[in-house]
């Protein structure tokens, strides 16, 4: 993780001697400490670090879980409800972890907006945020995985469901299905692998979340006015400015996280996954968690299985080819007049898709599905291309400094140290 | 790779050039063998394992118990099969309605055996998306699947979406004229 | 720009009234809303219900329904009805539960504080055989595994602090145990089956379970029961049991999530006022969602 000034300098001769085999300190020092901050980032930037907060709070509530969870179809609800009565606390950790689930996405789902809106996929940060869409991919992932493990009538009918949809692959489809089930059908041996996969992808996000933090290293943050830091006064040092606002918004979400786990603890979850099992039994409405509403709505959308499949895991996959699809030079879409529109009715079309995914598919909802599937791709294959090609951007402020303070004025403050900030956002 | 006499780490030329060659490609050749060799065991071992697949053996199912017009349950390989005894009436509208008229073209006599009309035995899976349908309920008395709302009639064929084919048939063969084997086709056993 | 703007308003209005056109279809009638001890951030439970509650449960639906994940100490513990642990071990001393002996065969022994509440039959498929080909349903958690669809809006107020509403499955629960009532002219209901006004679809396979005067309970100081001896009251009472069962940590969770959310507020106050601080070093913070609009300073 080379590209900037490494202003880290040891101080004793223990530090000192440490620092020359491995440089790890400096390493932290340099991606934490004196990184250069946009100096006008708002709060839809504290949410990587919110992110960050909530996948330690997953692992850390899920290895304890996992100290009292039986993964067998005979022992799974049983073992839940154990923790759920006798273990000390383990209803706390438990709704930690359903609903810490749930509040993962919904920091996940500000940070996509805040990408999308401000133009943070374009370059030189494509890469950046396509491991960000690769970690949001192992994050479904998980999620689903996880939902299956309290071995309710929703885990066992939602792992069915979505193996089926696997099963519509051409050729191999059969036989991928086959080797997750382990069996003829979704059972024990499925819940089994389902739980080891489970308790494997959230440290695969981890290594994600590694790259992703040192590819932002190189590039830089984008900030609301899209343009880069042009001189030390654009920006300041990561610590202690925006370590003390991660901090503060970090426990302001938690704030926000514990109603949900006090007082909320299964409006997020589906009731009918505290009835055990039951391959005899369909559930009246299959309905996926919350947060992949979007998606079940595309794959029902569309009257052909196949058909379904693609274009549910299309819509996701979509959202990598974004920096390509987008034909502006402006990042920001606070400079986009016409673009800016569309994309509110974008975020308009998802957030309606998400309730016509729990609602049962007929009638009105097919059809109103649809039009929303319609536009969603629209969005990206005609919409991204062709307003960046016709549309007028306002004018960008000169600088940073100038969209914080109005042109031509001097701010009191120092900024970053002069010279410590030349690499990143260079080639913006 | 180069293979020329131009090659100048080859003092003698082309030949050693070739036998070097061969030997980087049966090294190379070698290294990709050990390694999916390796992985075999890893994959193989997600396949259904032996004790799953033993109690995947054929089923016998005793028609007798099963009253005229009646569906019945039964497991076999975790999978849910209906047995469902049909009535004149149903066994009529299954073979008169026209093949044209189906989104899954298929008579009603390739879905049940010979001389046994009266016996349907289907897969008791929605081919949607896998959910279980009722019996006897919807337009055409058939099924009618509770998640999406597909209908099929008194033969286990798909009349309405979102499901696209029939409900399948499972291997099975008459042991007796009240008696079926589920997994067994004509005395031999599938895999 | 307007006529886009008129255009995607028009496109996302149609969608919607589709959408609401299609919500009206899905009518059914919702359980009404009943007050309960332990709704709210504040709720507890109210002991003395919670008791009669079991006690209608023993008297009347354990003859059909089991209550698997209830150990008879749970009755003792904090938050529950809060029997005396001697009630307790008398109670469950009440009851046999099977055991094998030094030769390996079964024998009966009576029930202990560590031992689940039996279930009156003794497998599902008996329990099914019993009752018509379907088990009646565990009480466990059955309060939270049952639900009624609010529809929009309602069930985003549902989320709100305050105003909020968790008590979907408790309410069902006590309106089908009242909602037994003659069908509709017309409706006919097939042998086994009971019209129930609250049950999806109406026919219900349970008979009407509760009646006025069917359970005798305590008597207060004045010689009359404290609360009426009524088939609402029982209902009232056995969905509290129920809410207790499927959660029993309830009180303990409610008191600490208080204590968490004001002392997680307090922290977010602290942090602010030191963010505060430290950027005023470099002239204060700014937002900039609309930079243009920020004034200077």
């Amino acid at each position: 993780m080379s590209g900037h000034a490494n202003t880290y300098v040891p101080k004793s001769q223990l530090a000192k001697w440490f620092e020359s085999r491995l440089p790890i300190v400096g390493l932290v020092h340099s991606s934490f400490v004196s990184y250069p901050v946009p100096r006008n980032l708002n709060y839809f930037w504290t949410f990587g670090a919110i992110l960050m907060a909530m996948l330690v709070s997953q692992i850390v509530t899920g290895i304890w879980l996992a100290m009292h969870y039986e993964p067998s179809a005979a022992g799974a609800f049983n073992s839940v409800e154990h923790i759920m009565r006798d273990v000390n606390y383990g209803w706390l950790l438990r709704y930690m972890h359903a609903n810490g689930a749930s509040m993962f996405f919904v920091a996940v789902y500000v940070h996509m907006f805040r990408a999308l809106y401000y133009g943070s996929y374009k370059a030189p940060r494509e890469i950046l945020y396509i491991l960000g869409v690769i970690i949001y991919l192992l994050m479904m992932a998980t999620a689903f995985l996880g939902y299956t493990l309290p071995w309710g009538q929703m885990s066992f009918w939602g792992a069915t469901v979505i193996t089926s949809i696997l099963g519509a692959i051409p050729l191999v489809g059969e036989t991928i299905q086959s080797l997750l089930w382990g069996g003829y059908s979704v059972g024990s041996p499925t819940l089994n692998r389902f739980f080891s996969l489970h308790y494997l992808l959230p440290f695969m996000i981890l290594g994600v979340v590694v790259l992703h933090v040192w590819a932002l290293h190189v590039t830089g943050q984008n900030n609301p006015t899209g343009i880069p830091i042009k001189s030390s006064k654009d920006a300041v040092p990561f610590t202690p400015y925006a370590t003390i606002k991660d901090v503060f918004a970090s426990v302001v979400f938690f704030a926000f996280f514990a109603y949900w786990i006090f007082y909320q603890p299964n409006y997020l979850g589906h009731a009918d996954n505290y009835i055990p099992a039951n391959p005899a039994v369909t559930p009246a409405h299959i309905v996926p968690e919350w947060y992949f509403l979007p998606f079940y709505a595309i794959l029902r959308a569309v009257p052909d299985k196949l058909g379904g499949v693609i274009m549910m895991f299309s819509a996701v996959l979509i959202l990598a080819f974004a920096p390509w699809l987008d034909t502006s030079r402006v990042r920001s879409a606070n400079y986009r007049p016409i673009y800016r529109q569309f994309l509110w009715l974008f975020f308009a079309v998802t957030i309606l898709l998400g309730y016509l995914g729990a609602m049962p598919p007929e009638g009105g909802y097919v059809l109103a599905a649809r039009l929303c599937t319609a536009y969603y791709f629209a969005h990206f294959l005609i919409v991204m291309p062709l307003v960046g090609l016709f549309e007028t951007p306002k004018a960008l402020p000169g600088s940073i400094l100038e969209s914080v303070t109005g042109p031509g004025k001097q701010v009191s403050g120092a900024g970053m140290p002069s010279g410590a900030v030349a690499a990143p956002s260079s080639k913006g | 790779m180069a293979n020329t006499a131009a090659n100048p780490d080859s003092p003698h030329g082309a030949p050693d050039g070739t036998r070097r060659d061969f030997m980087f490609l049966a090294t190379g050749a070698g290294l990709a063998v050990g390694t999916v060799a390796l992985a075999w065991p890893f994959v193989a071992s997600m396949a259904p394992d032996a004790e799953t697949i033993a109690a995947g053996a054929p089923l016998e199912v005793d028609l007798t118990p099963i009253q005229d017009g009646q569906i019945i349950n039964v497991f076999w390989r975790g999978k849910l099969i209906f047995v469902r005894n049909r009535s004149e009436k149903e066994i009529k509208e299954a073979q008169d309605v026209k093949l044209s008229e189906l989104i899954d073209p298929q008579a009603d006599s390739a879905r049940v055996k010979d001389g046994h009309a009266k016996w349907l035995v289907v897969y008791g899976n929605c081919t949607h998306l896998g959910c279980v349908p009722l019996g006897h309920q919807g337009q055409y008395e058939g099924w009618s699947c509770p998640c999406h709302g597909s209908l099929y009639d008194t033969s286990g064929r798909v009349r309405r979406g979102p499901a696209p084919t029939n409900l399948p048939v499972p291997p099975y063969a008459f042991e007796t004229n009240t008696k079926i084997r589920i997994g067994d086709e004509g005395g031999k056993a599938v895999a | 720009m307007k006529t886009i703007r008129l255009l995607a308003a028009s496109l996302l209005a149609a969608t919607l009234s589709i959408t609401a056109a299609a919500a009206e279809e899905h009518g059914a009638p919702h359980p009404p809303r009943e007050k309960w001890s332990f709704a709210g951030i504040f709720g507890r439970f109210d002991q003395a219900q919670l008791q009669r509650g079991f006690q209608v449960y023993r008297e009347v639906c354990s003859s059909c329904h089991s209550v698997n994940y209830l150990r008879f100490r749970n009755l003792a513990e904090e938050g529950g009805p809060d029997f005396s642990s001697g009630q307790v071990k008398a109670l469950a001393a009440e009851y046999k539960v099977k055991e094998q002996n030094d030769s390996g065969e079964d024998v009966d022994r009576p029930a202990r504080p560590a031992d689940a509440v039996p279930p009156p039959f003794p497998n599902e498929k008996a329990a099914a055989a019993a009752n018509g080909g379907k088990a009646p349903p565990d009480f466990s958690v059955l309060a939270k595994a049952r639900t009624y669809s609010r529809g929009f809006p309602w069930f985003l107020i549902d989320a709100l602090p305050f105003v909020g509403y968790t008590e979907h499955g408790v309410d069902y629960i006590h309106a089908v145990l009242t909602g037994y009532e003659d069908p509709p002219d017309g409706k006919e209901t097939p042998l086994g089956t009971y019209y129930n006004k609250y049950y999806p679809g109406h026919l219900i396979a349970m008979p009407k379970p509760l009646s006025d005067g069917q359970v005798t309970y305590a008597k207060g100081a004045n010689g009359v029961p404290v609360v009426p001896e009524t088939t609402d009251q029982y209902a009232r009472d056995i969905s509290a049991f129920m809410a207790w069962t499927a959660e029993p940590h309830m009180m303990v969770r409610k008191a600490l999530g208080l204590r968490v959310i004001l002392f997680l507020f307090v922290l977010a106050g602290l942090l602010y006022y030191v963010k505060k601080r430290v950027w005023a070093k470099v002239g204060g913070e700014v937002h900039g969602l609309q930079p243009e609009l920020h004034k200077t300073y």
